[in-house]
Formats: C-alpha cells, sequence, structure tokens
C-alpha cells in the first residue's frame, strides 16, 4: 500500500476528504478506509468534547497502520491532544503521544537535531523533518502527521526506504579518481573555490524528503530522482576526481532515468531541509551534459 | 544461522571504519546496526579531527595534550597509537573524499581547539562528523560490503566458562526490527562492537535517542569488565531547550562567553587565565555552573556564547551549521544576538575495556569507538580526540579481528597481577533485581549462558534465550511502560549524578535506580506486532540504561577524589597517591563487583608524569 501527494494543505479535522487518505489497493478497501476516515471523523469529535488539556494543548492527527494488528490493518487516523509548551516540535509532539497514551505509535528518529534523516514526514501536507518543525509554526490547529507519500508504508509513519537506498547507490556514489597520491600521507589539493561549489551538495541527509515531493518519481519509479542526481553532482563537481572520471559520471546521469526526466517543477528544492539547490545541480548537471556532448561532434 | 569472519555491530564512525579495514584484510564482513548507517550518531559531531598533519606539528605533542587532557587517566599506549596513526587515517578520508575545508593554498584546513597546543583539529564546517560519516559508508558502498540496517542486536553468544577471561564470543543474536524475527549471527573470527554513546541515561544530552548504551550493556552482561564509567564528559555550550550541540569550534575560532553581569568570566573569575574559553570542556562546563550558582546565570539557568564579533563571512564560512541549530532549536539568529548555551551530558569516556587493538578479555570480542576504553580519553577527552578514536581504533580493531595483526598488546584486558579488589560501596544491592525464577530466565539476560555444545550451538542457545526473552515481553498481559522507567532514570542521573557530585546524592541515585530495576521487572510491550515494534526496542534498550546508570554511579561514589570531569564535593583534589587506576565493573552473572587497575602511563620511549593541569 502506498500514499499518494495531499493536494489540500488548509484542510480541517473534522472533514478529511478521501483524497487525502492514503491509496487503497481495491475498490472494497477503498471503502473501509473511507468508512475508517469517517469514523475516524467522529472519534475527533467526541475528542474534541473532552475536557481540555489547558488553553495551549494542540491536536495531533497521526496516520496508523499495521498490516498485521487487528483494527489497525485498514489505515485510519488517531487523533491525540497535546499540552504545547514552548520550542514544541513535531516530533516533540509525536514522543509526547507515544509516550502518554499509545505506545504502539511507530516513527523512526534518533539525532533530533535535523543531521540522522530519520524523521522526513509528511505533516501539513509538506514534506518535513518532524525534529525541525516548530509546531508554532504550523497554520491551523490542527498538525496532521503522514508517512512520506510515494514510498510503501511499512507501518504508522514508517516508509519502506530501499527504494530510495537503492537509487542513491545506482549512481556511484563514493569518491573514484583518475590519480590516487602515491604516499600515505599525501593529500590531494582542492581549492577553497571548488569546495564551496560542492559544498550545499555534501549536506544531504538521505532523508527521501525531495523523492518523495517529485511527481516524476512518482509516476516513474525508475528516475533516479533528485538525491540520487544530488549525489552525482557532489562527485562530478569535485575537481579532485579527475576529467575522465567525470565523463564517466555524466554517462551515469544522462541514462534515460536520469538528469534529462526532471521537469524543473523546483518540488524537490522547495521541501529540502538542508536547503540544498536540487533544482539548480539538476540543471547544471544538464548543461554539463550538452557541453560533453558537443565535445564529440 | 547467517555465518561471517567478522560481524560488526553499530554502523557509526567506529563501524564504518573497522568493517572496511577487516574486509581489506581479507575478512568476510558483515554490519548489524539498528538504524541505517547515514543515521548514525557520529554524523551530529560538528568540530574536528586532531591530527599532527602540518609543520611544526608532532604526534608527539599531541600526545602530550591527550594525557594531560585526560588529567593522567589515559593509558600511554593507547593514546600514543591515536595520535600517531590519527594523521594516517585523516589523509585516508580525504583520500576518499571527505569534503574537508580547505586553506587557500588548497590543503585541508586546521584551526584552535581547547586544550591542545596547537591548532591541530581538521575540520569539514561544523558538520565535521556528517562528512566523515558519508564518506566512510560510501566507501562501504563501493567495497558491497552486507549491511543489515534496522536490525536489533540484542545479545551477545558468548561461552560460559567461570572466568571471563576463558570465554570466547561466537557471535551475536539480532533481531529484525522490519520482519519481527531473531536471528542468529556467528562471526568466525570476531564480533566487533560500535554501538556508540550512552547519553539517553541523562535527559540534557547531546546524544541521539538510539544512544542507549547497547554494546556496553551487552558486553558488560556476558562477563566484559567496564572501565571508568564514572567519567561522563558534559559539553560547555549546548542550547539550553534541546540539548543541541554548539561546537567548540566556535570558541576554537574566537567566540567568548559572558555572564549575566557582561563579564567574560573564564577570565575575570579566574578560572582559567591562559586559554580563557579554550581550556578542556569540564573546566569550562564547571565554569558555567558555577557562575549560574553564585546568580550570575541568565534566567539563572544558562551563559551567553557571542561570536557575531567574528563577522558574517567568517561565520558562514566556517560555523554555518551553527547558525542553522541555534535557529531551528532555541529561536536564536547567531549574526544578530549571543547563543544562549549550559552544559549537557555529552560523551562517556569510560566504556567496555579494551586494549590498544580494541580486543577485550573474550577471545574474539572486540569494542570500538565510544562504547570502548582502551583508554584514550581517561578522565576528560579532549574536543576532536572523538572523530580520529573512530577512524583509528576501528581501523585497529578491524585489522585485528581479520588476523592481520600479531603484534602483542602493551595494555592487558581483565584481572591481572596487578588488580586489586575494590570494596562494595552502594548502599542497596547492585545488578539483577529478584525475580520469581519462573521469571528470571527470561529477564535476566546475562552473556555467559551457553554450554558447550561447540561455537554454532553457543549462538543457537543464545538465539533461544532471547526468543524466550522477546516472547516473554510480547505476551506479558499487564504492567508498566517503559517510558516510565526510562524516565525515572534519567531524571535521578540528571539531578544527583551530574557535573557536580556528593556521596549524599550519588547514594539516593543508586537507590532510585534499585527502584526504577524493579519497576522494570513489571515492565511490559503493548504493541502485539511483529512488524517494526519500536516499543519492544526500547523496552530493550532501557533494559540497557539501567546496567549503565547504575555502573557510572556505582564508579562515581567509589572515587572519592576530583579528576578531570569527575568533581567530588568531599573531595577537592586529584589524588595520585591514591587514584591514578581505572574503576573496573565486573558483572558476576548479577552480583557486580568493583576491582581497580593501574593507569599505564609509560609510553613508547617516555612516562607521562603527572602535573598539576591549568588552563
Amino acid at each position: 500500500m502506498s500514499t499518494q501527494p495531499d493536494q489540500t494543505d488548509d484542510e480541517t479535522e473534522s472533514t478529511p476528504e478521501p483524497d487525502a487518505e492514503p491509496e487503497p489497493e481495491s475498490p472494497g478497501e477503498r471503502r473501509r478506509a473511507e468508512k475508517a476516515a469517517r469514523a475516524e471523523a467522529a472519534e475527533e469529535e467526541a475528542a474534541d468534547a473532552e475536557p481540555d488539556l489547558g488553553d495551549d494543548a494542540i491536536t495531533l492527527k497521526v496516520f496508523r497502520y499495521d498490516p498485521e494488528v487487528e483494527g489497525k490493518t485498514e489505515p485510519r487516523f488517531d487523533t491525540f491532544r497535546i499540552p504545547f509548551t514552548k520550542g514544541m516540535t513535531v516530533l516533540d509532539a509525536l514522543i509526547e503521544a507515544r509516550d502518554t497514551y499509545d505506545s504502539s505509535l511507530t516513527f523512526r528518529h534518533s539525532c533530533r537535531q535535523a543531521v540522522c534523516g530519520s524523521d522526513a514526514l509528511f505533516i501539513n501536507g509538506r514534506q518535513r523533518l518532524g525534529c525541525q518543525t516548530q509546531i508554532a509554526d504550523l497554520d491551523g490547529d490542527v498538525v496532521r502527521v503522514e508517512p512520506l507519500p510515494h514510498q510503501d508504508v511499512v507501518k504508522d509513519l514508517v516508509v519502506d526506504m530501499e527504494h530510495f537506498y537503492d537509487q542513491m547507490e545506482a549512481v556511484e556514489p563514493y569518491f573514484q579518481t583518475d590519480e590516487t597520491p602515491d604516499g600515505e600521507l599525501e593529500e590531494q589539493f582542492q581549492t577553497p573555490e571548488n569546495r564551496e561549489e560542492i559544498k550545499m551538495s555534501t549536506r544531504c541527509i538521505w532523508c527521501g524528503a525531495c523523492m518523495s515531493s517529485c511527481n516524476i518519481a512518482a509516476d516513474e519509479n525508475e528516475y533516479l530522482g533528485p538525491a540520487a542526481i544530488n549525489k552525482a553532482y557532489r562527485f562530478a563537481m569535485d575537481e579532485r576526481e579527475g576529467e575522465n572520471m567525470k565523463e564517466h559520471r555524466m554517462e551515469l546521469i544522462e541514462q534515460e532515468n536520469g538528469v534529462w526526466r526532471c521537469q524543473t517543477q523546483f518540488s524537490c528544492t522547495n521541501v529540502c531541509p538542508k536547503d540544498i539547490p536540487l533544482t539548480e545541480h539538476i540543471q547544471e548537471l544538464k548543461r554539463e551534459a550538452v557541453k560533453s556532448n558537443l565535445k564529440f561532434w | 544461522m547467517r555465518e561471517y569472519d567478522v560481524i560488526v555491530v553499530g554502523a557509526g564512525g567506529a563501524g564504518l571504519r573497522a568493517a572496511i579495514a577487516a574486509q581489506e584484510a581479507g575478512a568476510d564482513v558483515a554490519m548489524v546496526t539498528k538504524l541505517h548507517p547515514v543515521r548514525s550518531h557520529t554524523g551530529a559531531a560538528e568540530g574536528g579531527i586532531n591530527a599532527a598533519l602540518r609543520e611544526g606539528d608532532d604526534w608527539h605533542d599531541h600526545a602530550y595534550d591527550t594525557m594531560k587532557g585526560s588529567d593522567y587517566l589515559g593509558d600511554a599506549p593507547a593514546v600514543e597509537a591515536l595520535t600517531r596513526e590519527s594523521p594516517k587515517e585523516t589523509i585516508q578520508l580525504e583520500n576518499w573524499g571527505m569534503a574537508f575545508s580547505r586553506d587557500e593554498d588548497g590543503q585541508v584546513s586546521q584551526r584552535p581547539f581547547g586544550g591542545l597546543s596547537f591548532p591541530r583539529t581538521t575540520y569539514a564546517g561544523a558538520e565535521t562528523g556528517h562528512h566523515m560519516l558519508h564518506t566512510m559508508y560510501e566507501q562501504v558502498v563501493k567495497r558491497g560490503i552486507e549491511v543489515y540496517d534496522e536490525w536489533y542486536v540484542t545479545r551477545l553468544a558468548v561461552s560460559d566458562e567461570d572466568e571471563p577471561e576463558e570465554r570466547d564470543c561466537h557471535g551475536v543474536v539480532a533481531y529484525d526490527i522490519k520482519r519481527g524475527e531473531i536471528e542468529g549471527f556467528r562471526a568466525r573470527d570476531g564480533v566487533i562492537l560500535a554501538t556508540g554513546g550512552l547519553g539517553q541515561v541523562y535527559d540534557h544530552t547531546t546524544n541521539a535517542i538510539a544512544n542507549t548504551g547497547d554494546g556496553v550493556a551487552m558486553a558488560y552482561r556476558a562477563g566484559v569488565p567496564i572501565e571508568d564509567m564514572e567519567m561522563i564528559q558534559f559539553h560547555p555550550t549546548t542550547l539550553p531547550s534541546t540539548g543541541v550541540l554548539i561546537s567548540e569550534g566556535v570558541r576554537g575560532e574566537g567566540g567568548i562567553l559572558y555572564n549575566s553581569e557582561g563579564e567574560r568570566f573564564m577570565f575575570e573569575h579566574g578560572y582559567a587565565n591562559n586559554d580563557g574559553e579554550l581550556a578542556s570542556r569540564d573546566v569550562v562546563s564547571r565554569a558555567e555552573l558555577n557562575e549560574v550558582n553564585n546568580g550570575r546565570g541568565i534566567e539563572d539557568e544558562y551563559v551567553h556564547l557571542d561570536m557575531r564579533h567574528l563577522g558574517e563571512d567568517r561565520i558562514l564560512d566556517r560555523l554555518e551549521n551553527i547558525l542553522h541549530l541555534a535557529e531551528d532549536f532555541e529561536g536564536v539568529d547567531g549574526l544578530e544576538e549571543p547563543m544562549p548555551v549550559k552544559p549537557g551530558q555529552h560523551y562517556a569516556m569510560g566504556g567496555i575495556e579494551t586494549d590498544e587493538w580494541g580486543a577485550t578479555c573474550v577471545g574474539g570480542l572486540y569494542a570500538v569507538g565510544e562504547c570502548a576504553c582502551a583508554s584514550v580519553h581517561g578522565a576528560n577527552r579532549l574536543g576532536g580526540n572523538a572523530l580520529p578514536e573512530l577512524a583509528v581504533f576501528g581501523a585497529r580493531a578491524g585489522r585485528h579481528a581479520a588476523g592481520d595483526v600479531d603484534e602483542e598488546a602493551k595494555i592487558t584486558t581483565g584481572w591481572d597481577e596487578d588488580s586489586e579488589e575494590g570494596e562494595n560501596v552502594s548502599p542497596v544491592a547492585l545488578g539483577e533485581a529478584g525475580l520469581p525464577s519462573a521469571e528470571k530466565g527470561a529477564l535476566a539476560d546475562g552473556g555467559a549462558t551457553a554450554e558447550s555444545a561447540g561455537d554454532a550451538g553457543v549462538v543457537e542457545e543464545a538465539v533461544q534465550a532471547e526468543r524466550t526473552r522477546v516472547h516473554y515481553l510480547l505476551e506479558k498481559e499487564e504492567g508498566v511502560n517503559h517510558a516510565e522507567v526510562r524516565e525515572d532514570v534519567q531524571r535521578t542521573m540528571t539531578e544527583n549524578v551530574n557535573v557536580f557530585r556528593e556521596e549524599s546524592a550519588l547514594k539516593d541515585a543508586l537507590g532510585d535506580i534499585r527502584e526504577a530495576r524493579k519497576e522494570y521487572q513489571h515492565v511490559t510491550v503493548e504493541d502485539p506486532s511483529r512488524t517494526y515494534n519500536t516499543d519492544l526496542i526500547h523496552t530493550i534498550e532501557t533494559r540497557n540504561l539501567l546496567d549503565v546508570a547504575e555502573a557510572i554511579t556505582v564508579g562515581a561514589l567509589a572515587r572519592d577524589e576530583f579528576r578531570g570531569a569527575h568533581w567530588r564535593k568531599e573531595h577537592q583534589e586529584r589524588k595520585d597517591d591514591e587514584w591514578l587506576k581505572h574503576t573496573m565493573l565486573s558483572w558476576n552473572d548479577g552480583s557486580p563487583g568493583l576491582w581497580y587497575k593501574p593507569a599505564v602511563l609509560e609510553g613508547e620511549d617516555k612516562t607521562y608524569e603527572p602535573k598539576e593541569r591549568s588552563y
């Protein structure tokens, strides 16, 4: 099963639209999912009627699914009321919900500081890192958290990352050079300018937000996607690799599922939590590809 | 059962480097990690890698700085291995393409760091660990080394001889988080633990939520002594609301600490008249808390770290990541205002006792990186010494496990003729909480339970024991949630076993930990699912936190002196006559016992004589 992107950012909690829910596999499942959504909406209203947890409580709506646990095999949303504290992030709220109300609530998280890339989520209709998203910065009273769209859901907010990892590995994501230094203590030189040129591309934390936001990657499963192409850019533009290796890299990213699939929609750039100019990097590789092709005319 | 020559547990910097080295030495290697490698907490390291690379610098000076920084509790053969081999490993990283910051002439850049006599901290912006982790993982991908990601190693398969020194490790038991299956991994030549930190025993820590001391706890219960556990580093500059780290690089580049009176207290109140903000971390952390305790803190909680005077260009060039962290996690613009900072748990100097090759006293079992204690850091780690430790000892252990080393270690492991028995200091019982016998087998979780049925038999028995435990945890109907137990441990450790330590508080902590252990006997996993059951994972981790928290506190109570990061209210001096020795704790099948071993101050061609440590 998979989720599809949500078109409506301003949806309120009491009226979940069917197309905001994960896409079920059959019409029967779709009906059941809709039913679950309706039941969920009713449950939320009931939850809203409960005594307040203070003026600052927030409502957290979380996608739930477990392939084997009764009552969770059909996707649904659960609602939690969480006391708001200053500086609270979406990840903090999820942890609070799990540790206080439901220890089976499942999501990946580790570093809490936007470097491990574990908690890319679909928050109020946009790919973001849970730990990097201040609740105070979100619009509306309800925080809705879903797994990353376009990826198979393993359970609750956990998606299967294997396809993402496969695409990353498809671009030979490791340094290769025409000439390795001879001595054990011999470093390769790199100008500060060249280091600056690749700097942003080296910031990628493999969170998968970009791939999830990309319509092309959603439709064409084999498209390398922005993260993998950015990884290729990181090496292709590194002057330490040398000209021969650069040609090899251009061949890799020029293949059928490479840079030319990109339609320059900038969705990846917009959601990247590390502000990597992904679309620009893809465009620059397209220009490099044209240049290197001209050489052989 | 799966079989490999070498199994590496954990895939942060130390694990990745170990796997690469073992494979280069011809071993068939697998890595087993509860995260995906790039999620490991090495990625959060900011400052840099100390390496004597440049003219005018010398690895002997680096060794001297490190011994002094350790307050003479480091073991010289390990310290010298670190400092001698760090340049080679650092350049190796550069040759693997790591994106180091560069000087105008194209060389890798270095900057000053606390406690160093030369600006030898090699860095990549303020995100050195991120670049190091990814560069190493790239090499693992390149080499096709098998990685079991999101497989949680929960038990070591160690044979059951009476003395730990006679035992052998034959593999590990791992739980496939995605599928909920338990499987045995047999290691023909060696198991290398590289499981990282244990910061989750505290509630204000720079460590990740996954840093639960798993390797330390597993090795400890399998009989391996754990060393100097009381030596916990509190980093002086963490953000007050989250514990997120603000790199020492800020002070290295010239950042200044101010109290609420606007005084540059490191100098004005005489904490470090020479080095000021760049004194060793333990010194700066105590100074900050002292300011707060004397009413000169801001909001009674923190001090200010100001870097505005460095100018936007320099900040963007060398510390850009710090701007993002301060903005995202504290709502402060470091270009416009000073950043609030306070000490937070950061690093465990102690850990699994190893020699300078990463080998423990149990045959075939190694430990490297933060979970290990060689000891490189002694009573206080210098900033910039953790990342080279990962590379140097990862590589050494990988080669050793693969059978590529026949040099004898100078540091001994396990009990030897220089060891001395310790007295019990705890007011309460330690170790395994009393249990009804039927449940004991399920929750006891000792390591050495196997009967001699051949190497594979040891692994098979460990698998069975683990299946019993997981089944028990999943089937138990009612009880307490692990989160409550974890919170109890974190609360008492933060309150009682922090920067400033006193006897009564340490004893209180041991009492609280005992209570938490009893609570844990009633722990239950509510989530019945076999699919990605994090409830179960966190429940198992919490058991590890209990063992580790207790060990830290016992060591802190036993060591009645002030050395490095370990400050004792009643004992305000370093006692070299009595305490130039490591605290050792052995599990003894559930009844922990303290003992001691002398620190090794004899280096290759000189002895590091303890001197007064001033900055």
